[in-house]
């Protein structure tokens, strides 16, 4: 028999989600996933001028606001063209990698992790370690990661200002240039994540972390091995995360780490089944509305309007369902490393698909190829050359600003008149991840991620849903922003 | 000792005043909480409870039977549409955080909002604040909010604003270590209800471009050193906080980045118009000094410009010194 459950309020996600399941002898066959937050963004930066886009969008999302800032920054750039200062996309690569470190560090560490530490699992023989470790609030890593996620955060200090919500990201560059002392500031705070990923994730150097190219070796890795990331290893076999949250969608990425040649991550789209690479085209992206609280409106990001409709009955959700190519799309660290062919990701992907296991272990693998990125970043920075460009403004036009946040897949679509704000687009990772239906009735990813799910007798308290949604690691404020 | 109970709530946040919370205090803002007896009830991005397990101790608290020592909101309330709070709903509980709030609130020994957000609004406010944002006890610099304005918590006081956008890390902990430790009263609070520890200050206090600011050197394109406030938006002489006296993430700040003060510690901060652009009036901005007669800022500016000596000038318009102090040993005083 069907019996039909709500779950929420979801907590350790960056905002707010409620999420309904419908559930046959104690197996979730459907799912519906709600956005219950709508802040009107778009409405908002229509008629704005141009150039205020950047105090007001960075404001979407406190985890994020350096990948929005990023994101509107490319976008005037396209509409207006611009051309950065050198040394300006490199300090915007430090900001942004250290933002995205920072929310890899904070999910692993405060939003993921402390659900097996929840009584639910107290029978396991990992239990005990594992709660005195990652007990919500009161484990030791809560109190170790901390005070690391602030000194990695001092980046934002020398290059941005400050965070959440810096101007310092402008589309001719940043506004702050940087002198030798600083420079050695920044490799210094680098040096001490590095010992941090070092001494308490990895229990290992970051070269052995990322010699590991298979499945295979990473098993050989771990045995006997300290750090956080072999505990994970440890519970994730346990429970066989591998086989929760499975789901078989195209992975997709932007590209991440804009420089002159190509990004540090590359962009483009990944069959997950075949591992079949295929490059992105942005005209494939459409956004539906027909399960959204909102009116009618364009397929196309560059042409749609965002108007709410409280009363809609189909409506479920504040948060419109992108598509690719007509589908939906998985996006974030797994999809991003799997695309730029890290040899270890495509191999979890190839032996386990996309689950909670490859999702975690990938933003893992990731925050290691960003410590090392960073520290060549600061070293290549010219302290003789200007870290900003004049451009020109007041053109007609329109521009897509195409970045990745931690999360996945974050684009902003702009159209100019003049000065000022026609019409304003966002579609966030979580928009992705966390879409609706759309007019055809195919769910989003998390919807199809949750299908399956054993919640056993437990219904709405089975932490096994807890971990299907929180692998994505979900920004429900941007989701709908 | 008793511990002081802090519920915290997000509304309509971009969780921007978490994010900041998050860096406080030099072991850890868990470690620096649980120092002064804090304990965190619940909170939505760092608790172990979930769903019908948050939704309980919601509950108890709504009903009395659980006491609370703050209820800390970060986010506006959005009270539309139609005044049904619709726009945000708590997941799992079918009732709005309009609701949430209000029945909470009346419970708590102290009323906290962390942000501007929750304090008058903040960005939801902006353009035609389509979602009727409100703050808890403000909409914008208007008295009354979504509490009214004679709300006034168990302890007597009125909501505290921990104005910012975001905050400072710090003026969040030393607030809420604050009320835990008692003594609070009316009289720490400035008139928008914000805590006159950091509220007492200018964002110019301290600020890096100071000499460029007496000699009225200005810098006229982002990136270049100069006083940001002829030419570029900065409100640093108008806007409480103490940024540039105890520097964010490490030593920053906002006029340190190289960009204008947006007044985000102000009501209505997000109705300004290009804020990178200074208003201006006849050549003259229209935002000046707050507490200084515009016939004497215009002479003293006219003056203070004949005497900008040359290394100040020409630095104000560079990105870097361009032309250090002299050195002179012969020269002492």
């Amino acid at each position: 028999m069907t019996r039909r459950i709500t779950v929420g309020p979801f907590n350790r996600v960056e905002g707010d989600l409620e999420v309904r399941l419908d559930l046959d002898d104690g197996v979730v066959r459907s799912a519906e996933v709600t956005a219950p937050l709508y802040r009107g963004f778009e409405q908002i930066l229509r008629g704005r001028s141009a150039m205020d886009a950047l105090t007001l969008v960075p404001r979407i999302c406190g985890i994020c606001s350096v990948s929005q800032s990023m994101a509107a920054v490319a976008a005037l750039r396209a509409a207006g063209g611009v051309r950065p200062a050198r040394n300006g996309v490199l300090a915007a690569n430090l900001a942004h990698a250290a933002e995205n470190a920072a929310d890899h560090l904070t999910h692993f560490n405060l939003f993921f992790m402390p659900d097996f530490a929840r009584d639910a699992y107290a029978g396991r023989p990992w239990h005990p370690e594992i709660a005195a470790r990652f007990k919500a609030v009161q484990g030791s890593a809560a109190q170790a990661m901390l005070p690391a996620r602030a000194r990695l955060l001092q980046i934002m200090g020398l290059l941005a200002g400050k965070w959440p919500h810096s101007l310092a990201f402008q589309p001719g560059g940043t506004t702050c240039a940087i002198d030798l002392g600083e420079r050695v500031q920044l490799l210094s705070i680098i040096g001490d994540f590095r010992d941090f990923l070092e001494r308490t994730m990895f229990g290992d150097s970051l070269d052995n972390l990322l010699a590991i190219d298979s499945v295979a070796a990473l098993e050989a890795w771990r045995d006997g091995r300290g750090g956080d990331f072999a505990s994970f290893l440890a519970v994730a076999d346990d429970l066989a995360l591998h086989r929760l949250g499975r789901i078989a969608l195209p992975l997709m990425s932007f590209g991440a780490y804009h420089g002159e040649d190509a990004p540090l991550f590359a962009a483009g789209v990944l069959d997950s089944a075949s591992a079949a690479r295929t490059s992105f085209d942005p005209a494939a992206i459409t956004e539906d509305v027909a399960h959204a609280w909102m009116r009618d409106t364009s397929l196309s990001p560059l042409e749609a309007d965002t108007d709410p409709d409280a009363d809609k009955p189909a409506g479920y959700s504040w948060c419109k369902a992108p598509r690719l190519g007509g589908g939906p799309a998985e996006v974030g660290a797994m999809a991003r490393q799997a695309i730029d062919g890290d040899p270890l990701i495509r191999d979890c992907v190839a032996r386990f698909g996309s689950c909670v296991t490859t999702r975690v272990i990938a933003r893992l693998r990731e925050t290691a190829r960003l410590a090392l990125a960073m520290h060549q970043w600061a070293r290549q920075l010219d302290l003789a050359e200007p870290f900003l460009e004049r451009g020109e403004r007041g053109r007609d036009g329109t521009g897509i600003g195409l970045v990745e946040a931690a999360r996945g897949s974050l684009g902003h679509w702009i159209e100019l008149r003049g000065d000022s704000i026609r019409r304003y687009q966002i579609i966030a990772p979580t928009s992705w991840n966390f879409s609706p239906r759309d007019r055809g009735g195919v769910p989003g990813p998390l919807e199809q991620a949750l299908v399956g799910t054993p919640v056993g007798d437990a219904g709405a308290r089975a932490v096994t849903i807890q971990h299907v949604v929180r692998s994505f690691d979900p920004c429900m404020v941007c989701t709908a922003h | 000792m008793d511990s002081f109970d802090i519920l915290w709530l997000q509304g309509a946040s971009c969780g921007g005043c978490t994010m900041a919370a998050l860096e406080g205090g030099h072991s850890g803002w868990f470690a620096e909480l649980k120092r002064f007896g804090i304990d965190l009830l619940w909170h939505p991005s760092v608790s172990e409870a979930t769903a019908e397990e948050a939704v309980a101790i919601f509950e108890r608290i709504a009903s009395g039977e659980q006491k609370l020592g703050a209820l800390v909101l970060e986010g506006a309330v959005l009270r539309g549409p139609n005044g049904s709070g619709r726009f945000n709903m708590l997941g799992g509980t079918g009732r709005s955080m309009l609701h949430w709030v209000t029945a909470l609130a009346p419970r708590a020994d102290y009323v906290v909002a962390a942000g501007s957000c929750a304090a008058f609004g903040g960005v939801p406010m902006a353009g035609g604040n389509p979602t009727d944002a409100s703050g808890l006890q403000y909409a914008a610099a208007e008295p009354g909010g979504v509490l009214g304005t004679a709300f006034r918590s168990r302890a007597g006081l009125p909501v505290i604003n921990i104005a910012g956008c975001a905050p400072h890390p710090g003026w969040i902990s030393e607030t809420l270590a604050a009320l835990a430790l008692g003594g609070v009263d009316t009289a720490a609070l400035d008139a928008f209800g914000r805590p006159r520890f950091f509220a007492d200050h200018l964002a110019h206090h301290g600020c890096a471009r100071n000499e460029y600011y007496e000699f009225k050197a200005s810098a006229e394109e982002l990136s270049q050193q100069g006083c940001l406030m002829e030419h570029l938006g900065c409100k640093a002489t108008q806007a409480v906080g103490d940024c540039n006296q105890r520097g964010w993430n490490g030593s920053g700040s906002c006029t340190s980045g190289g960009y204008a003060c947006i007044a985000c510690t102000s009501p209505g901060f997000e109705s300004s118009q290009g804020f990178m652009e200074t208003a201006k009036l006849a050549g003259i901005p229209v935002g000046l000094p707050l507490d200084m007669p515009k016939a004497w800022f215009v002479a003293l500016a006219a003056l203070s410009k004949s005497a900008t000596p040359k290394r100040v000038r020409a630095n104000a318009a560079a990105d870097h010194i361009v032309v250090p102090p002299r050195s002179d040993p012969g020269r002492r005083p």
